[in-house]
């Protein structure tokens, strides 16, 4: 049950509140997917074959941590996994049935990227509104509590420094609910207490049967997760520079 | 909220929290007008055979301005990856997002238009047809210019090839908007004009979002 501080608040006590908030979710809005997972995956960028053969394969409250140098097409992946770039060979697969209505695939996800779609000239709280009425949710003082942006709420975002913008975005997670987290190097410009939230917010995210899958050089924010390194699925040599 | 109002609504606060840049194509139509008279001399008759022709050019103009930054910023911050990806109709976000440029640039432009009008002495009968033809073709405008907007996303100097791209498109809108103007100055019905601009509206909006929408899908691959 998400916590929404509405008329209810001032009938229980800031314990009780906080509780509500932070204290593991209920049962009512766990997730069913049970595995998201991909099979030979293939990608393409410019004529070069980023990666090739790659599979994978996420189970209901699992993670899985993409590593790799730079280039190795980490955020190609994600973008793959998000339906954004088409994948060159291979599909991608909810409970073993592969990935056919792009809308609905997309609406199951959440995408965190390095661009962060915060528009300046708007307030914190109307750039969550924005997708919380998109996406059919309204949990955005929780969202913004949970990041430690509930005191900039009213704030316009051009104000926000890096960090505090990446917080908002993370937000995005938070204000509807959705089976698979995308996370693009989410611990960017975060500060100690972020990372900790951030971690946290995985952990619950888990907790009720959501799926994870970040890239990341530093923190890999997950206890347990499986980690792909694409090193391993990069081509073998250089005949892939091929225009076909 | 619907997706289209969820969408128009968003992008009309932006414009007008920003609204310089509505000011912008605005100030341009303005300017671009008023520099007829000084061309092409202040003589009456003269100006009023070509005050139609030249508010309608000068409009497009002042539309294409705009209509490079219609996907651009949202392409550039990302906002067009997670619209995308919010598994909404991507054509009912086009259809808002196209809306909110009509209601942010070419409602200012119709409106204006009466006063630029003046300084070209177009003769009295040719205000309404004038205001007609704009408010039936700039919708138009939008929507056919949403698709090269669209098309032209990601590529260098996009605002440059967006005018190559669109205003070969804009010229059936030119010639029957001008006609109209025409026809009621020299006494003739501009009905039928003013029809054409209206089919050609609805054969826009029914085109124009899935060519959009499927020109945004490339973009964001």
């Amino acid at each position: 049950m998400p916590c929404t501080p509405g008329k209810n608040l001032k009938e229980i006590n800031s314990t009780t509140w906080i509780l509500l908030c932070y204290g593991p979710p209920m049962v009512g809005e766990n997730f069913t997917a049970q595995e998201f997972s991909g099979s030979g995956l293939a990608c393409r960028r410019g004529g070069r074959l980023v990666f090739e053969g790659l599979q994978f394969a996420v189970p209901r409250g699992g993670a899985l941590v993409l590593r790799g140098a730079n280039g190795s097409g980490k955020t190609t992946l994600l973008r793959l996994m998000a339906g954004l770039t088409p994948a060159a060979a291979g599909q991608l697969a909810w409970n073993g049935a592969p990935v056919e209505d792009a809308e609905q695939h997309a609406a199951s996800l959440r995408f965190i990227s390095h661009l962060d779609a915060i528009k300046p000239a708007l307030t914190v709280t109307e750039n969550l509104n924005f997708w919380a009425a998109l996406w059919g949710g309204g949990q955005i003082p929780h969202a913004l509590q949970m990041l430690g942006l509930g005191h900039l709420a009213a704030y316009p975002a051009r104000l926000l420094s890096a960090g505090q913008r990446h917080r908002l975005a993370l937000a995005r997670l938070l204000v509807a609910p959705a089976p698979l987290w995308l996370l693009d190097e989410p611990g960017n410009a975060l500060d100690d207490s972020s990372l900790a939230a951030l971690t946290q917010a995985i952990a619950d995210h888990r907790a009720r049967g959501g799926m994870v899958i970040v890239a990341s050089h530093g923190a890999a924010f997950v206890s347990d997760g499986n980690t792909l390194d694409l090193g391993t699925f990069a081509p073998t040599n250089t005949a892939h520079w091929s225009d076909t | 909220m619907s997706v289209f109002t969820t969408v128009l609504a968003r992008d009309l606060r932006l414009a007008i929290r920003q609204s310089a840049d509505s000011l912008t194509v605005v100030a341009f139509f303005a300017i671009a007008t008023v520099l007829f008279p000084f061309g092409v001399g202040p003589e009456a008759n003269i100006l009023a055979r070509i005050a139609g022709g030249v508010l309608w050019v000068t409009a497009l103009l002042a539309a294409l301005l705009s209509l490079d930054r219609l996907f651009a910023v949202d392409f550039e911050d990302g906002t067009l990856d997670q619209l995308v990806l919010s598994g909404v109709s991507l054509p009912m976000v086009v259809l808002a997002k196209v809306s909110a440029h009509w209601l942010t640039t070419g409602v200012p432009l119709i409106v204006i238009s009466p006063v630029l009008a003046l300084t070209l002495h177009l003769p009295m009968e040719g205000y309404l047809p004038l205001l007609l033809a704009l408010l039936v073709g700039t919708p138009t405008v939008s929507l056919i210019g949403a698709v090269g907007a669209a098309l032209v996303l990601g590529t260098r100097r996009g605002g440059v090839l967006l005018s190559f791209l669109v205003l070969p498109l804009y010229i059936p809108i030119l010639i029957f908007g001008t006609a109209a103007v025409e026809a009621a100055t020299t006494g003739m019905g501009f009905t039928p004009m003013l029809s054409v601009l209206g089919g050609l509206m609805i054969l826009a909006l029914t085109l124009s979002a899935w060519a959009t929408a499927a020109a945004i899908r490339q973009a964001v691959e």
